[in-house]
């Protein structure tokens, strides 16, 4: 039972938590700001914080520069594609996992997060070789395999927990009803899980957009997607902060949004399961 | 509670994560290995497959290795100090209860999803930059000399941008261990007498131990791989190379691979130490 | 149909047994209860009937065909589980309709049954439904429903009732021996709770540790309990059962007697002793008797229209005919 307490103090520690929460936000909605101004507003001493002339000038100058469409078709096809790769290839192992536990299914789960803290140096060179050596550096395909490989311990693990959530006598009853394995999965399993199937791909497509550090090294021009886009405007572009803001917003944008929804599936997915 | 026929289905069922999962590790591994004991420096048509441990010899006596663990070290604690100490906080302060909570923790939770090359940019230049950032207008507003933070305190102003990233983590994570304390046993300890700082000290603390811990753990593994900020903002100069940008460069900028895969396979080892720990907690709560 | 046998069934876990060789055989049209303590295998009993775990040695048949290694859905049986295990996202048309979706039946001959179903068991208000917006009753309904439209040889019950409260379980126990009667299909129902087994059962089957102490009607189990495990679990209140000097003067290791076969006086009797707690049911009062010269406190049942206070002096005598005596193995002389 939580108990009652004065208007007077929780109006204080609102004031105190949203001081800090627009603290944290303030880079973004800087960003967001200098996003719509005039280059030379952007850069105005003292700073111009409400009243400038609003433009969208930078969005369209962003976009007009050749490579930004095809680093955000990048973005999307790599980041979709791995989740959805990733979520075909875990959906079987996780339904093993769950419903059929052995003696082994706990060390095989442990196994898989460990290859998730490989450091990526200790591989960087033979992959960049291999690619080389497939023909694939530089190739959206490429980026879809690495990216897939990476969070697939995450995308088993979740699913593992949410599968783990499902009774297995409902299962059971659908084998006894003759379901074959199949019928199993696709006509009782899948749809009882599509809460936390659909918070899996979320985040996973979150982390696949905010990779950087394969897509930033195993790709030139062709299948750079918005990470190696935004840090070729390192210099000397950087210093036209109204379109850096610009482009950074477009790359950022549809990402929040997400982020915003799938935050509690953040803590169980990036935790696995150690923190409830 | 199975059948051998549903374990056989099971066994099949698991195969390709496994598969694949065990190419993805072990094959470049192993080719890292096979590397890191050969002189291997494709620019200059460099081959020889042996050259036994030269190579992490040269590695571990080079000066840049030692200073790069340092300064893995510095970010590391740094991000860490930062996030655990400011997540704790901003967690209890999250729990109390205040006007739009959710929009909050939306506020909070914002910077963890921003893309790490436009966090580096953007703080690298609207906010440290020396000429036109927001940190310079506010030192001149406050009458003193405009700091050049990612010249002058490269390595402070990295921690600054990467635990902004990573506060948001550590808020939400500690936030919901928080919110599973039983708030009876905190009723109990104030009817036993405890104050304030008491309870924290004794109660809420030990609570959020495991939350803590986990939060470590996690993010030194991703901290330990730094990347994109470092190549965003200083590529490596003004001393922020951490082992994991210190490799990059040995293997794809110098193209010295045999030196860069010793580097790499060490790199590997250490954060296999910290992965231990982290597997232990993971696996005791599976049992659960 | 609906004959099944088991022969020299085991099953172990790993390096534990669980059932150790067990004979049963289940005759057509039966209602066999499986009754036993948490933890004595009933269910991993109807589990290995039911083909959703594998039996580690012996064999079983339905109907005269070998079925041991039939994969569950081919062995014709239709299973009730403990938690109804409804699809939570169909409707309880679906619900109803999915066995026979996946036996690939005509569309119109599955309405057919389905809406058969549904007004057998009342369930037309809510056929539309999902199993989320129904009570535990409701649910049960369904999940015996999914049951019934197979037309199986035999329906498996793992302990279905356990999720309902004290009065709809009641209910629901005379409506699934209706249903028995009216259907007439072999029944075998899991329960550890004795009273289900002694109003529902044709046949009981009492199991501990994976082994059958006693099969038989529910009256023979009540009237000749074999060994003293079976006297002890199987009536309600428990028997008192004795050791002692008492067994010894019977020339028994362990005398049993139930409470209601006990004379009680507050004049005369064989055994003087003091009341403890009266537990007043109205009908009867069943009371505990302490201090009786008795290493075991004794229960009796008396009417529930004599009264008696805690400590009262009160005097027992066994109606001798009713003692059930017991030898060194525990067995039945």
């Amino acid at each position: 039972m939580a108990r009652a307490i004065t208007t007077k103090q929780k109006v204080s520690w609102t004031i105190l938590a949203w001081a800090f929460g627009l603290l944290m936000f303030f880079p973004i909605m800087w960003t967001f700001l200098t996003s719509f101004k005039t280059e030379g507003a952007a850069i105005a001493d003292p700073p111009v914080w409400f009243f400038f002339d609003w433009t969208l000038e930078n969005y369209t100058a962003v976009q007009e520069r050749s490579n930004y469409p095809k680093a955000l078709m990048n973005s999307i096809i790599i980041a979709v594609g791995s989740t959805i790769l990733g979520i075909i290839i875990a959906v079987p192992a996780a339904w093993a996992m769950a419903f059929v536990p052995g003696k082994r299914t706990k060390d095989v789960l442990m196994w898989m997060l460990s290859t998730k803290m490989l450091p990526a140096v200790g591989v960087l060179y033979p992959l960049v070789l291999l690619a080389k050596w497939l023909g694939v550096i530089d190739s959206r395909i490429l980026l879809i395999v690495v990216l897939m490989l990476i969070n697939l311990p995450i995308i088993v693990w979740m699913l593992y927990t949410y599968f783990k959530e499902i009774p297995g006598e409902i299962l059971e009853a659908a084998r006894m009803d003759g379901a074959s394995l199949k019928s199993e999965i696709i006509h009782v399993l899948t749809p009882m899980a599509i809460p936390g199937i659909a918070s899996t791909i979320l985040l996973n497509i979150i982390l696949a957009w905010n990779e950087a550090f394969w897509t930033i090294l195993l790709t030139t021009v062709n299948a750079a997607p918005l990470t190696a886009f935004i840090a070729s405007f390192s210099a000397p572009e950087g210093l036209f902060y109204a379109k850096l803001s610009a482009a950074s917003m477009m790359a950022v944008a549809p990402i929040l949004i997400m982020g915003w929804f799938s935050q509690k599936q953040l803590v169980r997915g990036l935790t696995f399961g150690a923190v409830k | 509670m199975a059948t051998a026929h549903s374990k056989s289905a099971a066994r099949i069922m698991i195969a390709p994560a496994v598969f694949l999962l065990l190419v993805w590790m072990l094959v470049p591994l192993c080719m890292t290995l096979y590397f890191s004991f050969s002189d291997y420096r494709p620019l200059r048509g460099i081959f020889e497959p042996w050259v036994g441990f030269e190579n992490y010899v040269r590695f571990f006596s080079s000066s840049s290795f030692l200073k790069s663990v340092f300064t893995t070290l510095w970010m590391v604690g740094g991000v860490l100090s930062i996030t655990i100490i400011g997540g704790v906080l901003m967690a209890l302060l999250l729990d109390r209860p205040i006007f739009g909570q959710g929009v909050v923790r939306m506020l909070v939770i914002a910077p963890f999803f921003i893309m790490p090359t436009v966090s580096a940019l953007v703080w690298k230049n609207m906010f440290f930059n020396v000429d036109n950032g927001l940190f310079s207008y506010l030192y001149k507003w406050l009458g003193m000399q405009p700091y050049d933070f990612l010249s002058q305190a490269p390595i402070f102003s990295i921690v600054i941008i990467v635990a902004w990233q990573w506060l948001p983590f550590a808020t939400l994570i500690l936030l919901t261990a928080v919110q599973s304390l039983d708030s009876e046993q905190l009723e109990a300890a104030e009817m036993d007498g405890a104050p304030a700082l008491s309870r924290f000290r004794f109660i809420i603390l030990p609570h959020l131990s495991r939350a803590i811990t986990v939060v470590i753990l996690i993010q030194t593994i991703f901290l330990l791989s730094i990347f994109a900020e470092i190549f965003v903002t200083t590529n490596g100069a003004f001393g922020t190379r951490t082992l994991t940008y210190l490799v990059y460069q040995r293997v794809l900028e110098s193209q010295n691979v045999g030196l860069g895969s010793a580097g790499g396979i060490i790199a590997v080892i250490l954060a296999n130490i910290v992965a231990i720990f982290l597997m232990r907690i993971v696996g005791k709560n599976l049992d659960t | 149909m609906g004959n099944i046998t088991l022969n020299q069934v085991t099953k172990s876990f790993g390096d534990v047994q669980v059932i150790p060789p067990l004979d049963l055989e289940i005759n057509e049209g039966e209602f066999v209860v499986f009754v036993g303590p948490s933890g004595c295998g009933k269910s991993t009993l109807l589990r290995l009937i039911a083909g959703l775990e594998d039996v580690t040695s012996g064999n079983i048949t339905i109907d005269g065909r070998e079925a041991t290694e039939v994969p569950p859905a081919k062995r014709g049986l239709a299973m009730v589980f403990q938690s109804y295990a409804l699809y939570p996202h169909m409707s309880v048309r679906k619900n109803i309709a999915f066995p026979l979706k996946m036996a690939g039946m005509p569309q119109d001959q599955i309405d057919a049954k389905v809406n058969n179903a549904a007004s057998v068991l009342n369930l037309a208000d809510y056929i539309d439904r999902r199993p989320g917006q129904l009570s535990g009753g409701q649910r049960q309904r369904v999940a015996i429903g999914r049951a019934i439209v197979r037309e199986p040889a035999a329906f498996l019950f793992d302990e279905p009732l356990s999720n309902l409260d004290a009065s709809l379980r009641v209910n629901m126990r005379l409506e699934i021996s209706e249903l028995h009667n009216t259907l007439k299909t072999t029944m075998i129902y899991v329960t550890h709770d004795q009273v289900e087994a002694m109003t529902m059962a044709d046949k009981i089957v009492v199991l501990q540790a994976g082994n059958i102490e006693q099969v038989g009607s529910p009256l023979d189990l009540y009237h000749s309990p074999q060994n003293t495990f079976v006297a002890g679990f199987i009536g309600s209140p428990n028997m008192n059962l004795f050791t002692g000097s008492e067994a010894q003067k019977h020339g028994a290791k362990t005398i049993g007697i139930r409470p209601e076969h006990v004379q009680v006086s507050k004049t005369e009797g064989m055994w003087k002793g003091r009341v403890g707690v009266a537990e007043h049911l109205g009908s009867d009062t069943f009371i505990h008797v302490h201090d009786t010269g008795l290493a075991e406190m004794v229960t009796v049942r008396i009417s529930g229209d004599m009264q008696v206070k805690h400590n009262d002096t009160i005097y027992l005598s066994p109606d001798m005919e009713k003692m059930h005596k017991f030898d060194d193995n525990d067995q039945r002389i």
